[in-house]
């Protein structure tokens, strides 16, 4: 493998839309929004790049209305699902086509394969999972922070040389409400560009997705209810799940709770579980061990409760109950199902 | 068969120090250990040896301490370790790892399988796994919580992955590169038999010279990214804190918990 990164005559910022189905998944938004500002930093122009099989025009419409000034649209069948090698292949030959400055994706399953392996593959830098983008005044690179070392620090990582500068970013995934949608022209903003693939090269082949049944995703949730050992048995359990449900929250757990089982390990959150950063966070009979503060602490809003004053999870909590889980879950419960 | 594991020794994160002044973390005197979310495809690279009866080496790259790594994945069943240990190697990024630790890889040119855990707990980028494969041109797979089939005939993999929109089944043509997550296995506990294997056995280590190595593409002057500083996080959070411990400050509690969650449009 040889590499020739060539480090000028690069410029534009472009956020990679994520779809199912041609459908723009939710952490985009924010993404156009932070690449918005960006765009306008470096004076330059904000591109939302689409590969897939299909799209439909309202969710181009809604890329323009949410910040993008141009949609770079990659179409092609062996798109429809996300395979590392064709989606690879088609963003390496995009960025050697135009030459972008900054690439911004989100940090899921999807932007943490893709990216790194693009990354490589064009000798680039990348960074992961960053919370903070800004452009450095003086140099106008892009200043990319993320939290290190179990949160403990943040670290701001810099790409001095090579082009384009990678990040992957956390996003939440609030359902944005677009107004005046169809007003929108795009026509002269679209560029369809035709990858280069071929099938006979493509190694992976996508069989089945089974979609999650009842359960939130806390990566995706704007809510979480998480649980700690504080719940003292699985048959307790019930009583937060519940709690979770009547509020539309998704259900998380510390370590200690996976650990014995009472929960699968979809829910933990932590370092060695999700790292997640919903609008409110509600844990209830976490301690807020280090380990699982790593993994919630950017919440916007966090509520704890939990019987010990001195508990960790306070340090970082907004609001904080004192007191006994099983008089106080019931009641805030009973709360909810008779406000008025 | 041929398994390629990747671990990485980390500073357990319990005992983490932080510099006041510089912000960066305190290795000397830290005890380390595997990462633990390596141990999770270390125990698929068991489970396949014993269904396949395959050959098994853990690659790491590290300071020369890092062989004590090795030699606790050995001992629980692992047959080789390589260390990859170098002074230029010190200061590299993800790109630079990759980089080497995919020259290793293409030195001992042999494998069919390479797994690696879904991230290391202290860097916790998850990039290395995806940099390493697209290095040797192979395909990845992330994420992974299940192998549910693998035909050395055909030589493929029946796999599914953990995504956010539901369990994602793909199969995948060997040689391949998989990360996986915690809940595809339980890993064992070292025997004593493997201790004692562990301690005799030799675990060669490889530097620059031992690798075809573009010195320009190694350490801090070959990787494209750069810290440029760290900082403490500071907590902003003040928590106003409610006791609950009698009946009327329940009610106050749970009043001002009400208006928060319909500050938040939550109910």
């Amino acid at each position: 493998m040889s590499y020739k990164n060539s480090q000028s005559n690069h410029s534009g910022v472009w956020i990679i839309a994520e779809h199912k189905n041609g459908n723009i998944l939710p952490g985009t938004y924010e993404l156009l929004s932070r690449g918005a500002k960006l765009a306008k930093e470096r004076k330059t122009e904000l591109t939302a790049v689409f590969m897939g099989e299909t799209f439909n025009k309202k969710e181009l419409q809604s890329l323009i209305l949410s910040g993008s000034d141009k949609i770079l649209i990659a179409k092609h069948k062996l798109l429809k699902h996300f395979l590392i090698e064709t989606y690879s292949k088609t963003l390496v030959q995009l960025i050697n086509k135009y030459s972008p400055e900054i690439i911004i994706s989100a940090a899921t399953t999807t932007g943490r394969t893709l990216m790194p392996y693009v990354a490589m593959k064009i000798h680039a830098g990348i960074t992961a999972d960053c919370t903070e983008l800004k452009i450095e005044e003086s140099t106008g690179l892009l200043l990319q922070t993320r939290p290190a070392i179990g949160g403990n620090i943040m670290a701001t990582i810099k790409t001095p040389v090579y082009k384009p500068q990678i990040a992957t970013v956390r996003t939440s995934s609030k359902i944005v409400k677009l107004d005046g949608i169809n007003n929108v022209h795009i026509e002269n903003k679209l560029t369809v560009y035709n990858p280069d693939l071929d099938s006979k090269h493509i190694k992976t082949k996508f069989l089945n997705l089974i979609p999650y049944s009842d359960v939130i995703n806390i990566q995706d949730a704007n809510i979480v209810v998480s649980v700690g050992k504080g719940i003292k048995k699985a048959a307790n359990i019930k009583l937060v799940k519940d709690f979770a449900d009547s509020i539309g929250a998704a259900l998380g757990a510390s370590r200690e709770v996976i650990d014995r089982g009472w929960l699968g390990y979809s829910h933990q959150v932590g370092l060695s579980g999700k790292t997640i950063s919903p609008d409110i966070y509600i844990a209830l009979g976490v301690s807020g061990a280090i380990q699982h503060l790593a993994g919630m602490q950017t919440s916007k809003t966090i509520i704890a409760v939990n019987k010990d004053p001195n508990a960790h999870i306070f340090e970082i909590a907004d609001f904080g109950i004192v007191g006994d889980l099983f008089e106080i879950i019931p009641y805030l419960a009973e709360l909810i199902k008779t406000r008025d | 068969m041929h398994i390629i594991v990747l671990i990485k020794q980390v500073p357990e994160l319990k005992n983490v120090k932080l510099d006041k002044e510089t912000g960066t973390v305190i290795r000397d005197g830290v005890e380390t250990v595997v990462n633990p979310l390596d141990l999770y495809a270390v125990e698929t690279a068991l489970a396949l040896k014993e269904e396949f009866g395959c050959k098994i080496t853990a690659l790491s790259m590290g300071p020369l301490k890092a062989e004590k790594a090795l030699r606790e994945v050995i001992s629980m069943g692992v047959n080789y370790g390589i260390l990859l240990s170098d002074r230029k190697f010190a200061g590299s990024d993800t790109w630079a790892t990759s980089y080497i630790l995919g020259k290793a890889i293409q030195k001992i040119e042999d494998f069919d399988l390479i797994l690696a855990g879904e991230r290391a707990i202290d860097g916790d980028t998850s990039q290395v796994g995806p940099e390493v494969a697209a290095y040797l041109d192979i395909p990845v797979a992330t994420y992974i919580n299940n192998i549910k089939s693998l035909s050395l005939k055909n030589r493929h993999c029946k796999i599914s992955r953990v995504t956010e929109n539901g369990l994602e089944t793909l199969k995948i043509s060997m040689p391949a590169l998989f990360t996986v997550v915690k809940e595809i296995s339980v890993p064992r506990l070292p025997t004593y038999r493997g201790k004692k294997y562990a301690k005799g056995i030799d675990i060669p280590i490889w530097g620059m010279t031992d690798l075809d190595i573009n010195e320009n593409f190694i350490g801090l002057k070959g990787s494209p990214t750069r810290v440029f500083k760290t900082y403490k996080s500071v907590v902003s959070r003040k928590c106003r804190k409610f006791f609950a411990n009698n009946e009327t400050k329940l009610e106050e509690a749970g009043e001002e918990f009400i208006k928060l969650l319909k500050s938040n449009n939550v109910i």
